[in-house]
């Protein structure tokens, strides 16, 4: 018999049972829920007349549509605040445990659910948000679904999914002094396409990966679905367990050792089969940044936009509208260009290293005059850390500011909007239309990037800051 | 529960050839805040279909008078990019029955199966046909059955066959639903989860 691949373990472990010609019933370790894909779903076990499956292995936590600034005031938008409300009302009729708006476990669904160790190896975890593969980096199968799961795993703690194909993505090699993991895989998505994962699920491999931190593996998950992929994950190894140990909901006593003993059976097998694999080389590997609509869009900071020979003719159409969007002309060089936001935050890139980075980068320069920046801690904890690691501060004496956890300008659902026609150098994950507000035109980056064009003003290597 | 059964369909189409349209473009996320799913059609393809004062921009497909029609015929990767269901909320609450293209994101393509909202994918030599056919006449028809898992051209004949796994073919057939199948097997899952190893109080 052939070996398994980590998926592949995970997966069997959790499947009920199989209908023939179809999905499996897959059981689910884990249920994170936001306001945002939840309302609908609570509504529709309520027509039924059902109760929740087991409210014990449901979180809550409102990020999508709060504020970053005064969080202890009502949140002065309606909708928003309704939806809120909701949240809290569903979860309290349901005895589902939530972490309320600024309180101190609250913040994005995906900084917290790792910081307070409720994400462990091993588990099965969905989420109502497309970066739920975020958790897939401590080797859980995590993926985002929508709101008919939302109420199916809330009814069931199960979903029905069709299990997919195995890819293999090994990066080797050392990567240079500021490319981060965000460049990695902002790089990846570029060979790989905005599709080109459909219907798979990514392992991450290689020494480039093993070399990082957990919350840079997170960065790398977190965008395994910016290729379309169902979800990423990386085998956990002592960097995971040193990062779960002492969390707040981590394993304790004879049940951590048991613990580890099992999620140290977690990994590929030697002889096991990917349906796909690809090798990059973590050298080749440059500062990136994104000129066009979507992820896939991207090109090394250094380099130029595509001329349109270069692009399928099929494309050809579909590229020029991004690029006319975005007001860029094929082959336009990228360093230089002039920008006027620099967002700093989301599930990606919101996590204490992120602001560390970040505040490290631009330590003895200023902000630049004319760029609107908002660096927006992913929770609560971070933000605390922040304050007490003097980020704040160096942020403070540079022209900048810390705002309070949440979403943000990842979407702009709340009030930070970037406004039309601006540009936004943005170390979150989507730089489709629209996506930061009405008409924003966004470029993804590490936040080392972010932090190069805050004090220039332009795009710039920050290798030359 | 149930959703609106789906066997042969035969319609004019709407036209959409741009590649990568995301779930951003489908239903931009500051029409995510309702607390119900009603109300998402009139805002499907918001920022594409309206100006700035929210008047209908003439060169968007769904202002053209010339095409109307139950099913939109999109370029390849459609519905990539965030979960919202309200995506295909919008889809079916404008009134589609069905999406063609050459390949739809996984998460898409799962929310409007719970939604009967057919995502049909033919071959990119296919969507090409389709979308030269309605270029020549923008009545032209198109014939999508289920059962056969056929997607026919009427004006040439033509025909390709798609793909659907069998449970969620007869989900679609017959109305069917998820949640009532699950709740079906409860005990099995109860039982299941006695077995799942966990290591931290829950």
């Amino acid at each position: 018999m052939k070996g398994k691949t980590l998926f592949d373990k995970i997966w069997d472990s959790h499947v009920v049972k199989s209908i023939p010609n179809g999905p499996d019933v897959l059981f689910v370790d884990r249920h994170y829920i936001h306001e945002v894909t939840s309302p609908q779903a609570f509504e529709g076990l309520r027509e039924r007349g059902i109760s929740v499956f087991n409210p014990k292995r449901v979180l809550a936590t409102p990020d999508h549509n709060i504020p970053t600034k005064n969080q202890h005031l009502p949140i002065k938008e309606e909708l928003s605040r309704l939806q809120v409300e909701k949240l809290e009302k569903n979860c309290a009729e349901n005895d589902i445990q939530i972490f309320g708006l600024n309180t101190p476990n609250s913040g994005i669904v995906h900084v917290v659910g790792p910081e307070l160790g409720l994400t462990q190896p091993g588990m099965t975890i969905v989420c109502g948000d497309s970066h739920t593969s975020t958790h897939g980096a401590f080797g859980s199968i995590a993926f985002g679904i929508g709101t008919s799961e939302v109420e199916m795993a809330l009814a069931t703690q199960c979903i029905l999914q069709p299990k997919a194909k195995r890819m293999l993505i090994k990066i080797d090699g050392e990567l240079g002094s500021v490319v981060t993991s965000k460049d990695i895989i902002l790089y990846i998505i570029s060979k790989m396409t905005t599709g080109g994962g459909t219907g798979y699920f990514i392992e991450f491999a290689g020494s480039a990966i093993r070399s990082m931190t957990m919350e840079a593996r997170m960065t790398v998950c977190n965008m395994s679905i910016e290729m379309g992929a169902r979800g990423g994950m990386i085998a956990p190894d002592q960097t995971t367990f040193d990062y779960i140990k002492g969390r707040k909901h981590a394993p304790t006593g004879e049940n951590w050792e048991r613990a580890v003993d099992y999620w140290k059976s977690l990994c590929t097998d030697d002889d096991a089969e990917f349906d796909k694999e690809f090798h990059f080389d973590a050298n080749d590997i440059e500062p990136m940044i994104t000129y066009g609509t979507n992820p896939g869009m991207g090109e090394k900071l250094s380099g130029s936009i595509p001329v349109l020979d270069s692009i399928d003719t099929a494309s050809q159409t579909s590229f020029s509208k991004s690029l006319n969007y975005m007001g860029f002309n094929p082959g336009d060089k990228l360093e230089g260009k002039q920008i006027d936001y620099v967002f700093v935050g989301s599930c990606t890139n919101g996590r204490i290293e992120d602001l560390r980075s970040f505040a490290n980068a631009i330590k003895g320069h200023k902000k630049a005059d004319g760029v609107v920046a908002w660096i927006v801690p992913g929770s609560k904890l971070v933000e605390k850390q922040a304050i007490e690691e003097g980020i704040k501060d160096t942020l403070e004496e540079a022209g900048f500011e810390l705002r309070q956890p949440g979403c943000s300008a990842c979407l702009a659902m709340n009030e930070d909007k970037i406004p039309a026609g601006k540009y936004s150098v943005s170390t979150s994950n989507r730089n489709f239309e629209g996506r930061q507000g009405p008409g924003a035109r966004t470029m993804l980056a590490s936040p080392l990037t972010a932090a190069a064009a805050a004090i220039t003003g332009k795009l710039t290597d920050p290798r030359k800051v | 529960m149930s959703i609106d059964k789906f066997t042969t369909l035969t319609t004019t189409m709407i036209p959409l050839p741009i590649e990568n349209v995301d779930t951003d473009q489908i239903i931009p996320a500051r029409f995510l805040k309702a607390t119900t799913k009603e109300g998402f059609g009139d805002n499907l393809f918001a920022d594409w279909r309206y100006d700035k004062a929210g008047n209908p921009k003439k060169d968007f497909v769904l202002n053209n008078p010339n095409y109307s029609g139950d099913v939109l015929v999109a370029g390849k990767n459609f519905g990539s990019g965030s979960s919202r269901e309200h995506a295909a909320w919008a889809v079916a609450g404008y009134g589609l029955k069905a999406v063609v293209s050459s390949y739809f994101a996984d998460i898409f393509k799962n929310n409007s199966l719970n939604n009967g909202v057919l995502p049909v994918q033919v071959s990119d030599e296919f969507l090409k046909k389709i979308f030269s056919a309605i270029e020549k006449d923008a009545k032209t028809q198109i014939e999508i059955n289920l059962e056969n898992q056929t997607v026919t051209l009427l004006s040439t004949g033509e025909k390709e066959s798609f793909e659907i796994n069998g449970y969620k073919k007869n989900c679609m057939l017959n109305g069917f639903d998820d949640i009532d199948y699950l709740l079906n097997i409860k005990e099995e899952i109860t039982e299941f989860e006695k077995k799942v190893p966990t290591f931290s109080a829950l």
